[in-house]
């Protein structure tokens, strides 16, 4: 006992010295400081533009409701869209903007998921050499050039066959389907990769074909991957405004068919916005437009992480 | 550094007309692009006994193992003739969905599809063409049975298959694969994931399965060749260059490397 106390005395004796050796600071101390200081500087200034664009967009939008006293069921429920006499039923844009961006997932998540199966299953080769480079091409084009092809040919396409002027809901579906489909299909291609390899074994080595494989387990397990590359798709039809409005025809009233002009959210803002007055009740309505993309925008987010959160679950070992 | 042995000499049983044989390779070679990854492998399994295949990691075993259901199609090119029930079955033409129905496999990691335990065995029984429902609880039951799963799972058919441990998801992978009643069942090391008290009763399992079942269980771990296999070949660098009964394999092995693997010399 006498002895072990001594032995304490004398490292404390000498932790002393080491105590200001592992105290002081060194170069390496200081880059830490730096690094933390310059990534909370980067974080502190995107958290505070993201903020003030929410507040600025919710402000304005909710303009309409608090200064021009709008109902906001008038708001979601009018038919009626003219904002120079006071006049703002936003719902045909409504319906117009979840018309296009359903028709468009509708028509794009068949075609997306025979083109991903092919590229993971049937032939992984020909798929990452050749039709990877096409899809990240896709997903590439700016949009004004998608809704100059669909001016240019699907307008023309629609008016030979069904009749009317071309501009309308399907036109938009169909050059909204070429603009998601890469979406879906090169996140959907991702998820079907992800699925583990012993998956897909013990599959055929219980004798299963390639085609029971892939419909029974591969895209069972990847199925909340492809749910989530569907709502990306579709978050990306819902939000896209140039191509859509070069070819929807921009009429503000209830869409009675897929073939006659019709508007979405974003059309009617891109129209709409050169010929508005700051603080007018015109302007404030677009904003209101603007403030329900913001909140659909956050339901997709929302949708996805929920899918991923209940994925998660069903693999947690 | 390892030492040069000669692919010359080997010491390879065969057996005669007597012998009822499960399948039989015949200078089956094994390609994964230009690599030549097996050699002339012959070897005959005798029926219902279980024949353990043993080596150094690379030595082309797994690699054997799965070319005998086909399952390296698409992966390496395997040239040579396997026969199964006097069928050649490494040719074109040949439905590799029914030989892969009589030659059941369970591999190294235990890997049940996230489904319940039912779900599980009920998936190889749809693919199988199966559909009533009497005969998949009958086969259900009876392959859960066969794997020793039953008691412990009978209660919980419809709890997901991976809150089981890693044995009971091994010996339900088994259980799956038998649920198919093949005759021939590969095992690519199946314990070497599992703790050692999993691994005996896998190993019980396969004991009691060789009645029914003629099983090629690859395997790292030599004790575990020795207790459980009738006939044993050993593999170096894609050459077999042994096999023999187990007992005479352990006791007295014919040819320098396989004396010098069982004494512990490398590997």
């Amino acid at each position: 006992m006498e002895q072990t106390n001594s032995q304490l005395k004398n490292q404390d004796t000498q932790s002393h010295e080491w105590d200001t050796r592992l105290h002081h600071a060194t170069k390496a101390t200081h880059e830490d400081w730096i690094g933390r200081g310059i990534s909370y500087f980067c974080i502190g200034i995107i958290i505070l533009v993201v903020a003030s664009m929410l507040w600025f967009i919710t402000s304005k939008g909710i303009a309409t409701f608090t200064q021009n006293h709008v109902s906001l069921w008038k708001f979601l429920s009018g038919t009626n869209w003219a904002p120079d006499q006071g006049q703002i039923g936003a719902l045909p844009m409504i319906l117009g903007s979840f018309a296009v961006t359903f028709a468009a997932a509708i028509v794009a998540t068949p075609f997306a998921l025979g083109t991903a199966i092919f590229m993971t299953e049937i032939s992984p080769n020909r798929g990452r050499k050749f039709l990877q480079p096409v899809i990240e091409l896709l997903v590439g084009i700016p949009s004004v050039v998608y809704g100059f092809i669909g001016l240019a040919v699907i307008v023309p396409f629609m008016r030979h066959v069904v009749g009317g002027s071309g501009f309308g809901i399907i036109s938009a579906t169909f050059v909204l389907f070429v603009m998601v489909l890469p979406t879906i299909t090169s996140m959907t291609v991702d998820s079907l990769r992800a699925v583990p390899r012993f998956y897909k074994e013990a599959s055929l080595a219980l004798g299963a074909t390639r085609w029971q494989t892939v419909s029974r387990v591969i895209l069972r397990s990847a199925t909340s991957g492809i749910l989530t590359a569907i709502i990306f798709g579709m978050a990306r039809a819902f939000g896209e405004a140039l191509a859509v409005q070069m070819v929807i025809g921009n009429a503000a009233i209830m869409p009675k068919n897929l073939i006659s002009p019709a508007s979405t959210l974003t059309s009617q803002l891109t129209t709409g916005i050169g010929d508005t007055i700051d603080g007018t009740l015109p302007n404030n309505a677009l904003w209101s437009l603007a403030l329900i993309l913001l909140l659909m925008s956050l339901f997709f987010n929302a949708l996805v992480r929920f899918i991923a959160k209940r994925g998660q679950l069903k693999h947690e070992r | 550094m390892l030492k040069q042995y000669s692919f010359e000499e080997t010491a390879v049983q065969t057996f005669d007309d007597k012998t009822s044989l499960a399948m039989r390779t015949e200078d089956m070679q094994v390609f994964y692009g230009s690599n030549h990854a097996m050699f002339d492998a012959n070897l005959a399994f005798p029926k219902n006994q279980i024949t353990a295949l043993i080596g150094a990691s690379g030595s082309g075993k797994s690699t054997y193992l799965r070319s005998l259901n086909r399952m390296n199609d698409g992966i390496a090119t395997v040239t040579g003739k396997i026969w199964y029930h006097g069928v050649n079955i490494n040719e074109p033409g040949v439905n590799i969905y029914e030989i892969r129905r009589h030659i059941g496999m369970v591999f190294q990691r235990p890997n049940p599809f996230a489904k319940s335990i039912r779900e599980n065995i009920v998936y190889a029984l749809r693919a199988n063409g199966i559909k009533k429902k009497a005969e998949l609880e009958e086969r259900i039951e009876q392959s859960l049975k066969g794997a020793a799963l039953w008691d412990e799972v009978k209660d919980n058919l419809d709890k997901s298959a991976l809150s089981l441990s890693g044995g009971q998801q091994q010996r339900l992978c088994i259980a799956r694969s038998i649920a198919m009643a093949p005759d021939v069942l590969l095992l690519d090391e199946p314990c070497s994931a599992l703790d050692p008290i999993s691994t005996v009763k896998v190993e019980e399992t396969l004991l009691e399965l060789q009645k029914k079942y003629s099983i090629i269980i690859v395997t790292h771990n030599m004790q575990q060749a020795s207790r459980i296999s009738s006939q044993c070949a050993f593999f170096h660098l894609g050459h077999i260059m042994e096999y023999a009964p187990t007992g005479t394999m352990f006791s007295n092995p014919q040819i320098p490397v396989t004396q010098d693997y069982i004494a512990g010399s490398f590997g």
